[in-house]
């Protein structure tokens, strides 16, 4: 039976990390917003590794603080080890990791959703999609026959749609994390027109981390400082919980290659595609033959648990087979396999149906997010559905969308790249997917995206006071270096010497100095003495952001200066727009193949018509000629 | 982009145009491209069958003939090939006419006579591009090849219309992105136990690419050279054998030759195929004090010549010696490229010659070649001499890389100088990740000759070189 259950502005199928921060960003903007999910006790789940940041993810978290999203905040509250990855490398690659407590971070976020005005959750499956006059979404409809009128719907279904685990030659369908699969919405969204893909991703098995001897394995301790992912946040003062690291060897690789048959794999049983960047063990040992151990870390699942993660190991062989290569590593002897690793298969939207806004060029009013778009990865979720979120209200209230481009921000970069180039794999972010990284750093995406998130209505006037305050210090520091000259005196030269660095025969100002690689802004405190108060610091262990940032911006400035030339170079190509209804068929010229591509997906720019595969430079500049044949298409 | 984006591509109408260099020998071609190319080509061309016949990529013999009073304008080899499998990817027409320049000039105003479309320059290559027949590199090529001004010439551009040029670069451009792909793996998988990659491989990395790009772009003089030509001036007092030269040269009596001083006044200019170089030498007034207005203009021109030219070919008179006008000639040109030629030494005193040898290698020492104009001696020298100054290193020309095409010489430039900031950020103690900028974006100055960009191959080779991911 059939019912209708009420009016909401936007309502929101899947709690998990995309789910949560599109629905807290549409209620926090004042829509009433009702959040779906099958089981409240799975609201941002994790059901794959325990850990939050990393190359690359660690800066869409930091993006999504800045916009206003809830993602690093609930990280912080619930994180049991951090660590700065890459502290060497650059500061463009500089990455926050932390490995969270589960349990602990999903009540924080259900809490925080309960909190929140506006915004209603309900337990119950969306089986359909219901849409009106040109395809507009009107409405939700549930397994129960609750149907939900609304203006605006986000899917955020991860890989429940028609998700299939397999174990070894065991094959079922069902959700991850042991949960039940939404197989109906996948008819429901293809029965609309929507072009779906089949990917896979798979996870390893979980331990009871007393039956693990730590004594053989290697300890991977956080760092001494706790770096915090919201800019928010200053101090976290907590009491950390290691990792730990052992090897597979021969024995391992043995019994994985003699019962390979038995994977599903490799015996085609699966047909989803399956993500490089997380290879199953098999995949390792198949492809890299040569290669005699491989690293397995022991990630703990949470504080009030014994469960660990057994990072490395991702591996949809069968149980018994997963026991023995398991126990075949240095102190897992004895391991107690309380949850077995498998293989997950789920439908997903093709995502270059998307525009860069997440709405769906097809459905007006049906926006997605997350792993339904072929993404994989909680950050990259949590990510597009904040952008989600905000488009959603945007589009109810007739704005423009949020859209950010490549040089603004990692989160540009992962939308840009699923809905103009598409995917072939569950995508995942990495810092080397962005042009210009040393501008889209974790430090500075406050002072990149606040703006932003305050212009869409999710950050306060009072943090953004802080935020235009903290701009100023650094302007104003940043101005005092390059003003300040240092002399070559007695006391400056003899420090210099002690940091290893050439002695100065006649004045030089700060920000010169700054510039040798081996001085470091805390290093010249000494000398300085006219830096200001709060730039001055007796317990070196604490971190400035301010002062990160002083230091980056003078430290890099001919390579920051560099490469927001060629930022400018990449917005010319952008600010070519073409014109809606262009009609490719009447560009002679333009190869087959990139008339239908660029037919089919329709972008909105010569920049984004660049990226698309199978648009080759050669058709860019056929379209560009016949664009600036017509007078209508000038650049704007 | 390469194209300014003049005209229109709505539909292309018939174009045709000489398609080969002017000025080399008598052959040339008159091409036609476009949907008319057929029928005009029917109605100009007598042959034993008629253009409907004439089989696809074949040859025909026949006559150009004017349909408007049946005059006979050619003996003719045409060539008939159906779109799209052709240079254009259109309809084409070649003819091949074997009567020089002139005639070369009458078929093709014939041509457009018939309604066709004078091609504006590179129009075929931008409809070979347009229609997806060649990639930029190869693009960019052709139209060098249209302009190229000598056989040595268009062999560089046919060369490198064979993709030398972009295998060459296609080459070193793959070894930037494993370097990438080598740092990239350590940093997007920090934890992972890869090989570390330090500062001092990755340096090493691009110090071998960059010398490679370097030695491409240094064929790019040359190919400056075989493309353009250069000018060589004749300087001198009177009477010394300059006017003489040039008719040697140019195998003719191009200039009026007399005992008479001050025989040559205004500038007399010869194109002569030098080792492959194209060479426009002038041949100018002798260069003395005089009262006569007209040789005085003259001689100013001379000097004009002098200082403009590429290489100054200073002759002497090895009857007089060394007299004070030669030293003034050589003092003043001591900033140039120039040659020295001791002529006349048929007649003079073998003992001058050597004290005049002496004398110039006390004067700034030029190279000097001992001459004859009456014999024809030295002049194979003075080839050999100048092929030495212009075209530094002695690589054959056939094995080598030479870019003619200004932009992609600039493009090869400039990624070597991101591989030399590479080198400065590595040297300069800054973090790896900044090398990798530099690194990237030369990868990407390479990519803009070949069209590829960086970003997704980057990724690619990550996976495909190393066991990395959960
Ligand atoms: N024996 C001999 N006579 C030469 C040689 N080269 C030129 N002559 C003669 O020298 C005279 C002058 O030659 P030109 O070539 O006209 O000299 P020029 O330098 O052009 O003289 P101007 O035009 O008057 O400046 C002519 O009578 C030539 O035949 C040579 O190598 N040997
Ligand atoms: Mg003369």
């Amino acid at each position: 039976m059939e019912y209708s259950a009420g009016n909401v502005d936007i309502a929101v199928v899947g709690a998990g990390h995309a789910g949560c921060e599109a629905a807290l960003a549409a209620a926090r903007l004042g829509m009433k917003t009702l959040l779906f999910s099958m089981n409240l006790d799975s609201i941002a789940n994790m059901p794959c590794n325990p850990n939050i940041g990393g190359t690359g993810k660690g800066h869409l978290v930091r993006e999504i603080d800045a916009l206003g999203g809830e993602m690093a905040k609930c990280a912080d509250k619930t994180l049991i080890q951090s660590k700065t990855l890459n502290s060497a490398k650059g500061p463009a690659v500089y990455s926050l990791r932390a490995q969270v407590d589960r349990r602990w971070y999903q009540a924080e976020m259900k809490n925080t959703l309960e909190c929140q005005d506006n915004l209603f959750i309900k337990q119950a499956e969306v089986v359909e999609i219901i849409t009106g006059d040109s395809c507009r979404v009107t409405g939700v409809k549930t397994h129960t026959g609750a149907v939900y009128s609304c203006k605006a719907v986000i899917l955020t279904t991860g890989t429940y749609l028609k998700g299939k685990i397999h174990v070894g030659d065991i094959s079922y369908s069902g959700g991850p994390d042991g949960l039940f699969p939404a197989d109906r919405l996948s008819d429901s969204l293809r029965e609309k027109g929507i072009e779906l893909l089949r990917f896979k991703t798979g996870t390893p098995a979980r331990l009871n981390g007393r039956s693990i001897d730590l004594s053989k394995l290697t300890e991977q301790p956080g760092d001494e400082v706790i770096v915090p992912f919201s800019f928010e946040n200053h101090v976290i003062e907590r009491e950390q919980i290691s990792c730990w690291l052992t090897y597979t060897n021969s024995t391992t690789h043995e019994i994985i290659r003699s019962n390979l048959h038995r994977s599903p794999l490799y015996g085609g049983m699966i047909e989803g595609i399956g993500p490089r960047y997380c290879p199953s063990v098999e995949d390792k040992i198949v492809r890299f033959a040569d290669k005699e151990h491989h690293q397995v870390f022991v990630e703990p699942m949470g504080l009030g648990t014994q469960e660990v993660y057994l990072q490395g190991m991702s591996s949809s062989l069968p149980e018994d087979v997963q026991t023995e290569m398991i126990r075949s590593l240095p102190g897992l002897e004895n391991a107690h396999i309380m949850r077995s690793g498998y293989a997950i298969e789920y439908d997903c939207i093709d995502p270059i149906q998307l525009k860069l806004s997440l709405e769906s060029k097809k459905i007006p009013g049906l926006f997605s997010a997350g792993q339904i778009n072929g993404s994989s990865g909680y950050e990259e979720a949590a990510a597009q559905g904040l952008i989600a979120g905000i488009n959603a209200v945007n589009m109810i209230r007739g704005r423009e969308p949020l859209i950010l481009d490549r040089s603004q921000a990692y989160i540009g970069v992962l939308i840009d790249d699923l809905v103009t180039k598409g995917t072939s794999e569950p995508y995942r972010i990495m810092t080397s997917r962005s042009e210009y990284r040393l501008l889209l750093r974790q430090d500075n995406a406050d002072l990149r995206l606040t703006p932003k998130g305050y212009e869409a209505g999710l950050i306060s006037e009072e943090r953004y006071k802080r935020f235009l305050d903290k701009k100023d210090k650094i302007e104003e520091e940043i101005e005092r270096l390059r003003n300040t000259y240092l002399p070559p005196s007695e006391e400056v030269n003899a420090l210099l010497t002690s940091l290893g660095s050439t002695n100065i025969r006649s004045g030089i100002s700060i920000a010169e100095l700054l510039r040798r690689p081996e001085i470091t802004y805390r290093a010249l405190e000494a000398v300085d003495v006219d830096r200001p108060g709060h730039l001055r610091r007796d317990d070196r262990r604490k971190y400035d952001p301010v002062a990160e940032q002083v230091e980056i911006s003078v430290k890099y400035e001919g390579y920051i200066k560099r490469q927001m030339i060629q930022v400018e170079q990449y917005r010319k190509m952008e600010r070519k727009h073409i014109p809606e209804n262009i009609d490719y068929s009447a560009i002679h010229g333009l190869r087959l193949e990139a008339r239908q591509k660029l037919a089919k997906q329709r972008p909105v720019s010569v920049g984004q018509a660049s990226r698309i595969s199978g648009v080759s430079p050669a058709d860019i500049s056929v379209l560009l000629i016949y664009l600036s044949s017509r007078p209508e298409c000038a650049d704007d | 982009m390469m194209f300014n984006g003049k005209g229109s591509f709505g539909d292309f109408d018939t174009i045709a145009a000489i398609s080969t260099p002017y000025g080399t020998g008598g052959v040339g071609i008159v091409r036609i491209s476009g949907p008319g190319a057929f029928g005009t080509a029917a109605r100009i061309f007598k042959g034993r069958r008629d253009i409907k016949e004439i089989k696809s990529h074949t040859v025909s013999h026949g006559k150009i003939v004017d349909p408007a009073d049946d005059r006979i304008i050619d003996d003719v080899l045409l060539t008939k090939m159906d779109g799209p499998h052709t240079f254009t990817g259109e309809d084409v027409i070649e003819i091949n006419c074997h009567g020089g320049i002139v005639v070369l000039k009458n078929v093709l105003s014939l041509v457009l006579r018939q309604g066709v479309r004078a091609a504006g320059p590179g129009e075929f290559t931008r409809r070979a591009f347009i229609n997806g027949r060649m990639d930029l590199a190869q693009a960019e090529a052709v139209i060098d090849l249209i302009n190229a001004k000598t056989d040595e010439g268009s062999r560089a551009a046919a060369a490198q219309l064979e993709g030398r040029l972009s295998e060459r670069i296609a080459s070193a451009r793959k070894s930037l992105i494993q370097l990438i792909a080598r740092i990239e793996a350590v940093v997007e998988y920090p934890e992972h136990d890869i090989e570390d990659i330090t500062g001092d491989i990755v340096y090493e990395g691009v110090l071998k690419i960059r010398d490679e790009l370097q030695e491409i772009s240094e064929g790019f003089e040359r190919g400056r050279l075989l493309r353009e030509g250069i000018t060589a001036a004749i300087i001198g007092k009177p009477n010394a054998g300059k006017s003489s030269l040039l008719n040697v040269l140019a195998g003719s009596s191009r200039a009026i030759v007399t005992d008479i001083p001050g025989t040559t006044r205004d500038i007399i200019e010869e194109y002569i195929n030098i080792k492959g170089i194209p060479v426009r030498f002038l041949d100018t007034a002798g260069i003395r004090q005089t009262q006569d207005p007209v040789e005085s203009i003259g001689v100013e021109r001379a000097r004009g010549a002098a200082l403009s030219a590429d290489l100054v070919i200073i002759v002497l008179d090895g009857q007089t010696g060394l007299l004070p006008e030669d030293l003034d000639i050589i003092r003043e040109t001591a900033e140039k490229k120039r040659i020295v030629l001791i002529n006349k030494t048929d007649v003079a005193d073998e003992e001058r010659v050597q004290t005049m040898k002496k004398r110039l290698r006390e004067s700034g020492d030029p190279p000097v070649v001992v001459t004859s104009m009456v014999e024809g001696t030295g002049v194979d020298e003075l080839a050999e001499t100048i092929e030495r100054l212009f075209v530094s290193g002695d690589i054959g020309l056939n094995n080598e890389v030479i870019i003619t095409n200004v932009r992609h010489k600039q493009l090869i430039d400039e990624a070597i100088s991101s591989l030399e900031e590479a080198e400065a950020a590595h040297t300069g103690g800054l973090p790896l990740d900044f090398a990798t900028i530099d690194i990237k974006q030369s990868a990407e100055f390479l990519g803009q000759i070949t069209g590829e960009s960086v970003t997704e191959e980057v990724v690619n080779e990550i996976f495909s070189q190393f066991c990395i991911g959960k």
